[in-house]
């Protein structure tokens, strides 16, 4: 029997990769459908194992509109993430282009930064937060937290006392970001710059146009992982929220599950503004 | 002799202000920059390790802030009992290095399969496994739960071994990723050479590729490592009550504390839980991570860059 060489190459591919297939089916997929189910369901654990009685959208309809908790929980994620993301990253494309300059010590100061990605774990950051160890000291003193409150908004002032306050706590969380944009800067072109200059183009210029639009594949690579990073942390209330759900006997799995769909959702939502918030405009000449 | 000095005006200008960054005075401000944000960085260790020195004079007296009076080792005793420390840094070991190997090998093999092979339906997969990066562990979790509990795997390495091996592991998304993206980089030239004279997929794959593919081997390793150390959710679920993690255990702290020490509210004896105690459990959670980056750190920084991560 003749065997075409597409057929044979086929074969052979998905002997590499049924594995993941057979995983995806038995660990992600069906649990994703098992979720959904949930969601829509009312789940009590009996002795006889789960059983599940359909309850349309009552769990989402319970969570969206009748549970405070969570509609505050969710809107305060989304504003802090769509504050912090951008902070992350801009500031890892600062570290990573100071980096990139050629100094003496580039490797001691890489190591320092990288660092608190091996150590961040749940546990460890909340004890460091709660000692307060990660606000600078005298932060508190520098600036007038009061004068703050009163110059604007609440919810400005809220919001820059936390990021003046967590500035430490975000910095440790750029430690990747850092690398992937080192990664990227060092595959840079040094030719093109001169021509740039060649032609008359200052540095900024030069930064601006060259630089960013290069970069621009691993600027929405950061952004999509430090959304990603940031929604599932251990330390999100968010994900307390749903945890905590889960064994509460009055509402139960199909509570939380409905609630995990809808923090989904809305982190899909999220991505998705973000990464065509950031895609580059194809320039017509 | 107007150009002359022309020259060595110009020269200074060069030597100082630079052109594109061989300044000197750039690269002093780019020291200082990088030196300020280094001391940001450290600061929370900084205080970490002096203040699981101190003993509660220390802490209460005002005028020691960041010098313990002694090395008052009584608090690593004390966190140590708390966590456990020997029995539980052992069962972390085991619970991130075999499920970092196996998500490895399975991210590899997985990982050239969709680097070399035309197979109807790559993309949609390549998608699928895009996603599995991106869908949060929350919502998989409960159901995994559930399925464990019932083949009686709650509790032992194989709820983690598992999913792992099958390319569902903590991010495996991303690492079958990045040995996709290396694997593309190799030049198909020397697989041909391999083809003729004989050698047949698997051959290839385990001789030529793997061996070449030791900066993503590295990274995938390492950071699979981490992750699964550092991962505090799904161990509390699936590894039960026996196999815990020193991170969760750092997580309990308190409340163990309270067990192994109870302590009358109301005499001042200084055995309560202060926070030379919790900043020194801390520092013993980390220890070991620290020691392991400070040996490997060349590799997972170098290995990054050479991963070709970023699309080549």
């Amino acid at each position: 029997m003749k065997i075409s060489y597409r057929l044979r190459e086929a074969l052979v591919g998905l002997s590499f990769i049924w594995i993941w297939i057979v995983g995806f089916v038995i660990f992600t997929a069906y649990p994703l459908i098992r979720t959904l189910i949930f969601s829509f369901s009312e789940v009590k654990i009996t002795a006889d194992g789960i059983k599940t009685t359909y309850i349309g959208w009552h769990n989402y309809r319970n969570t969206l509109f009748m549970d405070v908790k969570f509609g505050d929980i969710v809107m305060n994620y989304v504003v802090e993430t769509i504050v912090i993301v951008p902070i992350i990253v801009a500031f890892a494309l600062i570290v990573s282009l100071l980096l990139n300059v050629k100094i003496r010590g580039k490797g001691i100061f890489r190591t320092i930064y990288f660092l608190p990605v091996i150590i961040t774990s749940g546990p460890v950051i909340k004890q460091l937060i709660d000692q307060g160890a990660t606000t600078l000291p005298g932060i508190q003193d520098l600036i007038k937290l009061n004068e703050l409150h009163d110059s604007m908004p609440a919810i400005l002032a809220d919001l820059l006392i936390f990021l003046l306050t967590s500035f430490i706590t975000i910095l440790w969380f750029s430690g990747v970001q850092m690398l992937i944009f080192l990664a990227g800067l060092q595959k840079l072109d040094s030719t093109i710059y001169e021509a740039a200059s060649i032609d008359g183009a200052s540095r900024w210029e030069s930064f601006w146009k060259l630089t960013l639009p290069a970069l621009n594949p691993m600027i929405q690579v950061n952004i999509v992982y430090t959304v990603i990073m940031q929604s599932v942390f251990s330390l999100n209330p968010v994900i307390n929220l749903i945890q905590d759900a889960m064994y509460e006997p009055a509402r139960g799995m199909g509570y939380s599950a409905a609630m995990a769909w809808i923090y989904f959702l809305v982190m899909l939502v999220l991505l998705a503004v973000l990464v065509l918030l950031t895609r580059q405009r194809k320039s017509t000449r | 002799m107007l150009s002359i000095n022309r020259r060595i005006i110009d020269k200074t200008k060069r030597l100082l202000w630079g052109f594109t960054g061989e300044g000197i005075v750039f690269k002093i401000g780019v020291y200082f920059l990088l030196t300020l944000i280094g001391f940001v960085y450290l600061y929370p260790l900084f205080y970490m390790v002096t203040y699981s020195f101190m003993n509660t004079e220390d802490l209460i007296n005002p005028l020691i802030t960041y010098i313990p009076s002694g090395l008052f080792w009584d608090n690593f005793e004390r966190a140590a009992s708390v966590m456990d420390y020997i029995n539980t840094l052992w069962k972390t070991v085991l619970a991130s290095f075999v499920p970092a190997v196996v998500q490895t090998v399975s991210a590899a093999v997985i990982g050239y399969g969709f680097a070399r092979f035309r197979i109807p339906g790559k993309s949609i997969l390549f998608a699928l496994v895009l996603a599995t990066f991106i869908i949060p562990p929350q919502i998989t979790m409960i159901p995994q739960f559930l399925m464990f509990k019932d083949l009686g795997l709650i509790g032992s390495l194989f709820s983690y071994v598992f999913p792992a091996a099958l390319g569902q592991g903590l991010k495996s998304g991303l690492f079958i990723l990045i040995f996709y993206q290396f694997f593309r980089s190799i030049p198909k030239a020397l697989e041909e050479a391999a083809q003729i004279d004989g050698a047949g997929a698997y051959r290839i794959f385990a001789f030529i590729c793997v061996p070449m593919a030791v900066p993503a081997i590295i990274i995938s390793f390492l950071f699979s490592m981490v992750w699964y150390w550092n991962e505090t959710l799904l161990a509390a679920l699936y590894l039960g009550k026996e196999l815990t993690t020193l991170p969760l255990e750092l997580q309990n702290f308190a409340v163990t504390y309270q067990k192994m020490f109870p302590v009358d509210p109301n005499a001042q004896t200084g055995r309560s839980l202060n926070e030379a105690i919790n900043m020194a459990g801390t520092f013993m959670n980390i220890i070991p991570l620290l020691i392991v980056y400070f040996l490997m750190q060349r590799w997972f920084v170098e290995s990054i860059e050479r991963s070709g991560i970023t699309g080549e």
